[in-house]
């Protein structure tokens, strides 16, 4: 398949087009470009929802789940699921697609054509998504899919990437994961618009809960106090973003049982309002705005790096470097005069 | 950069011994390949539709059930009528099938049959140098 066919496949409606477009992304080949520039228009209708947490606390069941709710509610759903890959062999285990059971009839989510599923492997990259995950998304978007669910590899404690991704991100948690000093740790628990207390029935799911609900209700004093800060002292506040995103919408926690689909139903409402909510108060535009600007700037980057290596003296620099004649900075400047001067000549 | 090789390796039917394919996709991991692991009691048409949509290279089908020459064959159709091309694709199946089953089995387009006892790193091998020439016919 050309870049053309997989193009025309892909918007018609043809699976085989969308999976083999994924590949060339994913991989990186000369076509990805070609395909991502034709469907580019065609996106930003999808709800991209995020689902990331530890190891083993259910993320996988619980996509199944929704994915399940979703289709009762008709809508179609396409779901990318990451799993690590070894920074090592290369190799990875993708082990996400097994748990994809639904609780009327299992076998209708695996071949129903309202459902994609797609495994990735990180690729031994760190942050808890593939490095192609954002291109990803857009082909599922641009295939017509009105929820994309997105689940990280099972991460630690900063694999906060997918808010890059994201509309909105769920958190997941069980309990014996730890005390109120775990839950009030940076990183993913700072990124949740929704957060989910999954294996509910298993003992001390309430103490999670109250503690989630403690870390959450001392985020939203955070907020008054940056609303009493002047001009001066508001411009120092790095993380701007994270208080923003706070601003009007408390995190709902939600308890749920996965395997038994209890909590589902109220899961499923939670991200939906959620969606609601960032439409009618214009946040969604701000983050794609600042999903698009990253985008950009990665892809700039990379192309002039490009032209770094294809039209600059950089290994006579990098020999000066070794030897002390120069510093990088100046080193640097050089280049980037060079790349200017040279760019314009074919 | 260099398309990572896509292993399916699926179980299908009425069959609980998933030891063989479990041990198969982590050496498989460990060889440098990705390996999407289907679970157990797979019919035909969710293997094959797996296969289309994760865009597999290889599809390595586990069955101790005797009931290979009924459901390998569906798989491969179903590969087909889901858009797939098998022929693009490494078909290999893993189990206890008796030898003139072999026979029968490469005539429906599988690629070879691994009987219990055969080295892991064969497998491997076998998945190396085959692929490429898979692919070059395309």
């Amino acid at each position: 398949m050309n870049a053309e066919e997989v193009v025309e496949g892909l918007l018609s409606g043809n699976r085989r087009a969308l999976a083999r477009a994924i590949t060339y992304v994913e991989n990186e080949y000369p076509e990805s470009k070609e395909i991502m520039k034709h469907i580019f228009p065609k996106t930003g209708k999808a709800h991209v929802v995020g689902l990331t947490g530890f190891p083993g606390v259910g993320k996988s069941t619980l996509v199944s789940k929704l994915t399940e709710e979703f289709r009762r509610r008709g809508k179609k759903v396409g779901i990318i699921a990451i799993d690590p890959g070894s920074p090592f062999t290369g190799g990875a285990l993708l082990g996400d697609r097994l748990r994809l059971d639904g609780m009327d009839s299992r076998k209708a989510l695996w071949t129903d054509p309202g459902i994609f599923f797609r495994s990735m492997s990180s690729r031994g990259r760190a942050g808890g998504l593939a490095a192609k995950t954002g291109d990803v998304v857009r082909l599922l978007d641009a295939f017509g899919f009105d929820v994309i669910l997105v689940e990280t590899v099972g991460a630690g404690q900063s694999e906060v990437d997918i808010i890059e991704v994201a509309d909105t991100s769920v958190v997941v948690m069980m309990p014996e994961t730890g005390d109120e000093i775990q839950v009030n740790k940076a990183g993913i628990l700072e990124i949740g618009d929704i957060y989910v207390v999954n294996k509910a029935d298993l003992g001390g799911a309430e103490k999670v809960e109250r503690w989630l609900k403690y870390m959450l209700s001392l985020d939203e004093e955070s907020v008054q106090m940056l609303s009493q800060m002047t001009h001066a002292d508001e411009a120092k506040v790095a993380s701007g973003e994270f208080f923003e995103r706070r601003k009007g919408w408390s995190p709902p926690v939600i308890k749920t049982v996965a395997d038994r689909g209890e909590g589902i139903k109220e899961l499923a409402d939670a991200i939906e309002e959620h969606f609601e909510y960032m439409k009618k108060s214009g946040l969604i535009e701000k983050r794609r705005r600042e999903r698009v600007k990253r985008e950009l700037f990665e892809i700039v980057m990379n192309d002039v790096i490009k032209l770094v290596k294809e039209k600059t003296n950089y290994r006579d620099l990098i020999m000066k470097l070794l030897k002390g004649e120069t510093d990088p900075y100046t080193a640097a400047e050089q280049i980037v005069e060079e790349v200017i001067h040279n760019a314009g000549k074919g | 950069m260099e398309k990572k090789i896509r292993v399916l390796v699926a179980k299908v039917g009425l069959d609980g011994h998933d030891r063989g394919a479990k041990v198969l996709a982590r050496f498989l991991r460990d060889s440098g390949f990705e390996v999407i692991y289907t679970g157990l009691h797979r019919t035909p048409q969710e293997v094959a539709m797996a296969a289309v949509d994760e865009d597999v290279d290889v599809v390595g089908i586990s069955l101790h059930s005797g009931a290979h020459l009924a459901l390998v064959p569906k798989v491969i159709n179903y590969i087909r009528e889901y858009g797939g091309n098998p022929d693009e694709m490494l078909i290999l199946v893993g189990g206890v099938i008796p030898t003139d089953d072999i026979v029968e089995l490469k005539k429906m387009g599988v690629d070879e049959v691994f009987i219990p006892g055969t080295p892991i790193s064969e497998i491997v091998e076998f998945i190396k140098k085959k692929l490429p020439e898979k692919r070059k016919k395309k």
